[in-house]
């Protein structure tokens, strides 16, 4: 294979700054370096590898925007782009960075009280605490409003009951941010792993997004401080909050997973000889790469934009939905494709594009499912929404 | 401790180099540059004897404005301070070397490290003479370095044996690639960088020893001779291997 050197046909590299670059770059290489190494080992064996997690605390890509409690305070097209960078890995590397910023470190900055963020936060900046993200429930996925997990007031503790399915670093986690009706209304509070009531048990059986781990959260007569309540946020706006943040992080991921994808197919239709020639000097293969170039380059242009409204907070989650939406939807496409581009030797792990295929449908189906942005987008522009 | 580190920008390994119209130097365009793989090697070094003897990191490189990238990097790593020399005209192993013994004995540092060579031209003399002009102690392609108390200890790999060599600071010492694990930029780093100082200047280059009067690709690889397929191929290809590679 040759070196990897990302994707840009129309010059967007000009469009972000040298030290936009650099944190790509550097991101980029790591992923090279330390982590492809690593990955079918542990894709085979469904798990994640977290030998590699003080590093990623190291290189400080757990809650980068944050200017405070450890972070680096970088603006939101470097958090996309890291992003980008380790989905190119693999959308299970993406996955776990996902969950621990935008998912736990998010809601307890945004949502937390200064002693939460003061015993949470510089943990798990710098990797040394795993949190994980109980929203989704087995009978409520879409519609997470419908939860049945509890809350109730007793004295100066909170019991929580219940159950939350599809966790991504449930097993792994030394804290959860588990969201449970109190008196009917939506609230967070963190669960620290260890506590009496609390347990994980791993899911089995994923053909998608082998190397992460995911569990079910079970909470049976699970007692925590009150201090373990998130106090600033009520209501689905506060997990749907979260989500936003995760579903613009997904949104570059899938770029990177589109252009590992590409970069292989290009290289191996260069190679592979059929007939006369190699296989990239037929119209059949011309059409697939291209399809999948034209793609790329437009989702990334979706993402710079997105990038500078967030950073000048214009930005609106209907927006986040088009790019999540358009983005894993066009990177599940190139995969699809190029996994037919390799012939049977697209079936193997010596090469990527099968896992990358494998790991986005779990991508088009989390964090609100392609057809949920599809509503979520026709809510916005006639006002009527299709749901509930 | 004061400590300099010198760098050089290089086209990548996987680079395919084409001569340029005037056939002694090399197309730059469509090349990727990046930093000079073993100069990485001299920075973690240099960042490594900062932790533990204190001091400033320098890092030093001649080349054009587009080296301010490489040394952004340099900076995003840890090191404290830029300077950038714009060479102004070609310079050979000889001029170099001079400017940069009259650059050093301006910043007075009390330790140098460099790549044991840069990957584009590979003449590794930057070092040796160096050390040479200045009178310094030099250890070239270290493979491990522990400084004490105005000395230093090293170890390079010769051929077949292991050498373990010592001297005195200060010193000029040539890094490769066994010595140490360079560091990614982390983040906080990247941020960092943009507030150190990146000084320019011009070098101070004399006239070179060396001209080139040439530079041509290698030659292209003769095209492979199928022998045969199967067992019934073993015969003509050993014949071949005996009698016209000459390998056997």
């Amino acid at each position: 294979m040759s070196r990897y050197t990302g994707v840009d046909f129309y010059n967007l590299d000009a469009l972000f700054t040298e030290e936009e670059l650099m944190v790509r770059d550097s991101i980029r290489q790591w992923v090279s370096d330390r982590f492809l190494p690593l990955v079918n080992e542990h894709y085979r064996a469904g798990t994640f590898p977290m030998e590699l997690v003080p590093e990623m605390g190291e290189l400080g890509i757990f809650g980068p925007t944050l200017p405070d409690y450890g972070g680096a305070g970088m603006n939101n097209l470097c958090y996309g782009l890291i992003l980008q960078e380790l989905e190119r890995g693999d959308s299970g590397l993406r996955s776990f960075v996902s969950v621990q910023g935008s998912l736990c470190i998010y809601p307890i900055h945004a949502y937390g009280s200064e002693e939460q963020k003061e015993k949470y936060l510089p943990g798990m900046i710098a990797g040394k605490l795993i949190g994980c993200f109980g929203l989704t429930e087995p009978d409520f996925g879409s519609n997470p409003g419908g939860m049945i997990t509890k809350a109730v007031d007793d004295g100066d503790s909170y019991i929580l009951n219940g159950a939350k399915m599809w966790i991504t670093n449930g097993g792994l986690c030394d804290l959860a941010v588990v969201w449970a009706k109190l008196d009917g209304r939506i609230r967070g509070f963190i669960v620290e792993n260890g506590t009496d009531g609390f347990s994980t048990r791993d899911q089995h059986g994923k053909f998608s997004l082998r190397a992460s781990v995911t569990s079910e959260l079970i909470l049976e007569d699970c007692r925590i401080p009150k201090s373990h309540i998130l106090p600033q946020v009520e209501g689905l706006k506060g997990p749907l909050g979260c989500l936003t943040q995760a579903r613009y992080g997904i949104a570059w991921g899938a770029i990177g997973a589109a252009q590992a994808v590409y970069h292989e197919c290009l290289d191996y239709s260069l190679s592979r000889v059929q007939f006369s020639k190699p296989i990239a000097g037929y119209q059949l293969v011309q059409n697939k790469l291209v399809w999948m170039l034209n793609e790329i380059t437009k989702a990334q242009f979706l993402c710079w934009r997105l990038g500078n409204m967030k950073d000048d907070g214009s930005m609106d989650f209907s927006q986040v939905s088009m790019a999540k939406r358009n983005n894993v939807w066009m990177a599940l496409e190139c995969a699809r494709l190029g996994r037919d581009m390799l012939g049977a030797n697209g079936v193997t792990d010596e090469y990527s594009v099968m896992r990358h295929m494998c790991n986005l449908e779990s991508v088009i189906t989390y964090e609100g499912t392609h057809d949920i942005h599809t509503l979520i987008l026709g809510h916005k522009i006639t006002g009527i929404p299709a749901y509930d | 401790m004061e400590i300099l580190v010198l760098v050089k920008r290089v086209p990548a390994t996987d680079s395919q180099i084409k001569p340029a119209a005037d056939g002694k130097s090399y197309d730059p365009a469509g090349l990727e540059f990046v930093l000079n793989p073993y100069d990485e090697h001299a920075v973690e070094e240099a960042l490594k004897t900062k932790a533990a003897k204190e001091g400033t990191v320098t890092v030093l490189t001649v080349g054009g404005k587009e080296a301010q990238k490489d040394l952004r990097t340099c900076l995003a790593m840890g090191a404290d301070k830029a300077v950038l020399l714009d060479p102004g005209q070609e310079f050979d192993g000889k001029s170099l070397s001079e400017a940069l013994a009259a650059k050093v004995k301006e910043l007075a540092p009390e330790i140098v490290f460099c790549g044991k060579q840069s990957v584009d031209n590979d003449d590794a003399q930057i070092g040796p003479r160096l050390a040479g002009l200045l009178a310094w102690s030099c250890l070239t392609d270290a493979a491990s370095l522990e400084i004490g108390d105005g000395t230093w200890t090293g170890q390079r790999d010769i051929e077949g044996a292991k050498e373990v060599v010592e001297g005195k600071l200060p010193a000029v010492i040539s890094c490769s690639k066994g010595l140490n694990e360079p560091r990614y930029p982390n983040l906080k780093g990247i941020m960092a960088a943009k507030k150190k100082p990146l000084e320019e200047g011009s070098a101070e280059l004399g006239a070179p020893a060396l001209t080139v009067i040439a530079l041509t690709p290698p030659p292209a690889r003769p095209e492979p001779t199928i022998v045969g397929e199967g067992p019934d191929a073993v015969d003509a290809l050993m014949d071949k291997l005996k009698n016209e590679a000459k390998v056997l």
